[in-house]
């Protein structure tokens, strides 16, 4: 492989990169177009095709530009007012995206193409281009008309060439034309220069001179027609053959008739472009590009950022580097002064490189309006798509990993949430139903919400499926709020048959619990006719935890302040015992249960009953509990070290920290501990207190 | 002296393209992403050549012809349109507008450069 191979090969990735950019925008551009024709859209939306066709067929791809062709045809037709934009159109548009997707993918992999699936595009769009599918545009057909050019070997021309006077103004030099055509065989030149005004009339910047010029060997037609390809069509430029050859007559079959042919008016000189498609594909990337969930494209400024913190950092330590030596009480200020700086220089450094890893939400929320256009075709609905707060910013490991069970409840919503429009008119609402996805940072984290304004939950229908699969006593009663939640239950589904769409197997519980292991908490609540609204809470990030570091004996933990809920002292009169030996306490009108670290770590406590110590109200999965600690210490931010990899699993133990002074806290695992509780006590601690 | 070549194209593995070819063949070369960064750009410094795409966002090549051919450095300055093959119109309107010429896409580095030279 040559260097300029390689280097071709590394600017292909670029085009890769870029293709797959493209089309995401031609994607959504084809989403929000509608029915109307949006002019600055449709020309974004082929801009893109047009520069995915221009690349691949640089790079000599030629299946995806031939491909794309036929889409840029049809979207250039729409930009110009000539072809109407229907829903069906934007739908055949759509899966040309696909289909350039998987296309781009295929090539650069090395694999073959799904020739199937593209002939049946072909013919879609052929069809709407109102043409025959066999004919849809190769340029191959184009190599007939190379061939008179070709035959044309003669053994000499005559030009006579007549510019116009402005020819100059463009920069089309005769003197440069006059070098190339010397190239090609014998070139003999005179100038006429009857037009060349007197001297004070002359204007240096126009051209007044023609030329009459011989051309003699063996020169092809369209090399000559290639050298004047670029002068005004007003010039006059006449080609006549001079050769006695009787090939001569017959091989110009454009213009037998008449031999001068204005050289910018005929097509064929585009033919000698077209060659390289046929020829030899750019060697495709040596290297497979590395797994994309494995790095992070990061903005330079934060890099810079970075880098400038890492400065400050230096010369604060060099500061205390001073002190080494000993010091004496005169210093205490500035070792004092430093020491601060160093807390400051630290705890910015550590927030730019957490900065590193969070990405905008719009990179799982740009899915929706293709999965929401798509759907709502498929189920008959109307129903449009707002994304709110899509630069909000998250973890990449909680967003990849949140992107699935977004889908999920974008599914549900879709199907058993909005109406169909029949529905929503009888329901005196628009018949276009509203699906809203929004993000938003409260606190230390950052809150989604899947609204929609369908039909809301019906609750009796819950409640009385959760009753029959015995999942709530006969005779619980539950909250609103408490029975739309039931459907994150495992094993619980309403739907009256199941669609294939949503109610595949994997249920709301499956997404609760995706949602737990990154942290997080989910809720819906939903009032009839209304719809409803699912409001997800989530940790910025999943190495750093903001925690309340607590005191047992003479053992420090974590528990994470989002799990808590307040911190209370309790009157003796509000703690009973259970089966003479679980401690309940209540709290206004709910019994919640002790759990005690005590007990679980087996370390020696100040305090052995839930009056002496104090309670921490934690909640996890819509249940509570009361965890027992002798005393609160400070809040702090707490980088997160896993057990697993370091030591093995242990229950109850999220992971574990290292703190200032050197000393291991672990954390504890909120909702391994309340199921543990819950267990223990019979599972009565779901109802309200009577 | 080395000849300085503007080129104008929003796709960046294009740009790359010319990019290397045109230095690669000792030429040095300015770039820009679409129309109005090119007449920035081209209003900053001179240039012996401007290469410029036709289809972009913001400015489109043929406006930016337009527009350069009225800044009076730029009125002898060759302008090359990259175009597509079934544009014939485009070549006339870049024509019209004040190009030189053009080069058809897909072009190979070696046509590129042939096509350059027939301008500088």
């Amino acid at each position: 492989m040559t260097t300029l191979d390689l280097e071709m090969a590394e600017i292909a990735k670029v085009f890769f990169q870029e293709s797959r950019e493209g089309l995401d925008a031609m994607e959504s551009g084809l989403l929000s177009l509608g029915t109307t024709a949006d002019t600055e859209n449709i020309n974004t939306i082929f801009r893109a095709a047009h520069s995915i066709k221009g690349g691949s067929a640089t790079f000599g791809f030629a299946a995806v530009a031939d491909f794309t062709h036929g889409v840029e045809t049809l979207l250039d037709q729409m930009r110009n007012g000539v072809r109407p934009v229907t829903p069906e159109a934007i739908q055949t548009l759509l899966q040309a995206c696909d289909c350039l997707r998987e296309m781009v993918a295929a090539t650069e992999a090395e694999q073959p193409f799904d020739k199937e699936r593209i002939a049946a595009l072909n013919a879609d769009i052929a069809h709407i281009l109102g043409e025959q599918p066999n004919q849809a545009p190769t340029p191959g057909a184009h190599g007939a008309a190379a061939d008179p050019g070709a035959a044309n070997e003669l053994c000499g021309w005559r030009i006579v060439f007549e510019p116009v006077v402005d020819l100059l103004r463009v920069r089309n030099e005769p003197t440069r034309m006059f070098a190339e055509l010397s190239c090609l065989g014998h070139f003999n030149a005179r100038a006429d220069v009857s037009r060349l005004p007197p001297l004070d009339e002359l204007d240096p910047e126009s051209c007044y001179l023609s030329w009459t010029i011989d051309i003699a060997g063996e020169v092809s037609r369209a090399k000559l027609d290639e050298v004047f390809d670029w002068v005004d069509s007003r010039c006059r430029v006449e080609i006549t053959p001079t050769g006695s050859s009787p090939i001569a007559a017959g091989t110009a079959p454009g213009a037998p008739a008449a031999p001068a042919i204005a050289a910018a008016s005929n097509d064929p000189k585009s033919a000698p472009a077209d060659a390289p498609r046929g020829s030899a594909l750019v060697s495709a990337p040596a290297q497979k590009a590395a797994g994309e969930s494995g790095s992070i494209r990061v903005a330079t400024e934060k890099v810079d950022d970075i880098i400038n913190l890492v400065g400050e950092l230096l010369i604060t330590q060099s500061m205390l580097s001073g002190f080494a030596d000993g010091i004496d009480t005169n210093d205490l200020d500035r070792l004092r002064q430093g020491l601060s700086q160093l807390a400051r220089n630290t705890r910015e450094l550590q927030e730019s490189v957490m900065q590193i890893r969070m990405l905008p939400i719009s990179f799982a929320f740009n899915r929706f309006p293709r999965i929401v256009h798509d759907l709502s075709r498929k189920l008959g609905k109307k129903v449009e798509l707002k994304l709110l707060g899509e630069g909000t910013e998250l973890d990449k490991t909680v967003l990849e990993k949140i992107s699935d069970p977004l889908v999920h409840l974008v599914r549900n919503a879709l199907d058993h949430g909005l109406e169909t429009p029949d529905r929503r008119r009888a329901a005196g609402k628009h018949e276009t139903g509203t699906l809203e996805l929004a993000a938003f940072h409260e606190g230390g984290n950052i809150i989604i919400e899947v609204r929609d304004d369908g039909g809301g939950l019906n609750k009796p229908k819950i409640l009385q499926k959760a009753r029959e699969r015995a999942l709530v006593a006969p005779d619980q009663d539950l909250s609103d709020e408490q029975i739309d939640n039931l459907i994150f239950m495992p094993g619980f589904s309403t739907a009256e048959q199941v669609s294939d769409v949503s109610g595949r197997g994997v249920g709301m519980d499956v997404v609760r619990r995706n949602i737990h292991d990154l942290g997080g908490h989910v809720q819906i609540s939903s009032k009839e006719g209304l719809g409803s609204t699912i409001r997800i809470r989530l940790p910025l990030t999943l190495a750093i935890l903001d925690g309340q570091l607590v005191r047992v004996g003479k053992e420090i933990y974590v528990i994470s302040l989002l799990a808590i809920v307040e911190t209370i002292q309790v009157a003796r009169e509000r703690v009973n015992t259970l089966a003479g030996r679980t401690e309940v306490f209540r709290l206004r009108d709910e019994y919640l249960p002790v759990v005690k670290l005590c007990d679980q770590f087996g370390v020696e406590p100040d305090s052995r009953s839930a009056t002496d110590g104090l309670l921490v109200v934690v909640e996890a999965d819509g249940k509570r509990a009361g965890v027992l600690v002798d005393d609160l210490l400070a809040q702090q931010q707490v980088v997160i070290k896993s057990l697993e990899s370091n030591f093995k699993p242990v229950s109850g133990i999220a992971g574990a920290t290292i703190l200032g002074d050197g000393t291991v806290a672990l954390i504890i695992d909120v909702p391994d501990f309340i199921r543990a509780a819950v267990k223990r006590s019979g599972g009565a601690f779901t109802a309200h207190a009577a | 002296m080395v000849k300085r070549i503007l080129a104008v194209d929003d796709s960046a593995s294009m740009r790359q393209m010319v990019l290397f070819t045109l230095q690669g063949a000792g030429y040095a070369v300015l770039q820009a992403c679409d129309g109005v960064e090119a007449l920035e750009v081209a209003r900053n410094s001179s240039v012996d050549l401007v290469l410029t795409d036709v289809h972009m966002p913001g400015m489109d090549g043929i406006a930016l012809v337009r527009e350069l051919r009225t800044l009076p450095n730029y009125r002898f300055v060759p302008m090359l349109i990259l175009t597509t093959e079934s544009s014939q119109e485009k070549k006339m309107d870049g024509k019209n507008a004040g190009a030189t010429g053009w080069i058809v896409k897909p072009f190979n580095p070696p046509q590129l450069l042939a096509t350059v030279a027939r301008v500088i």
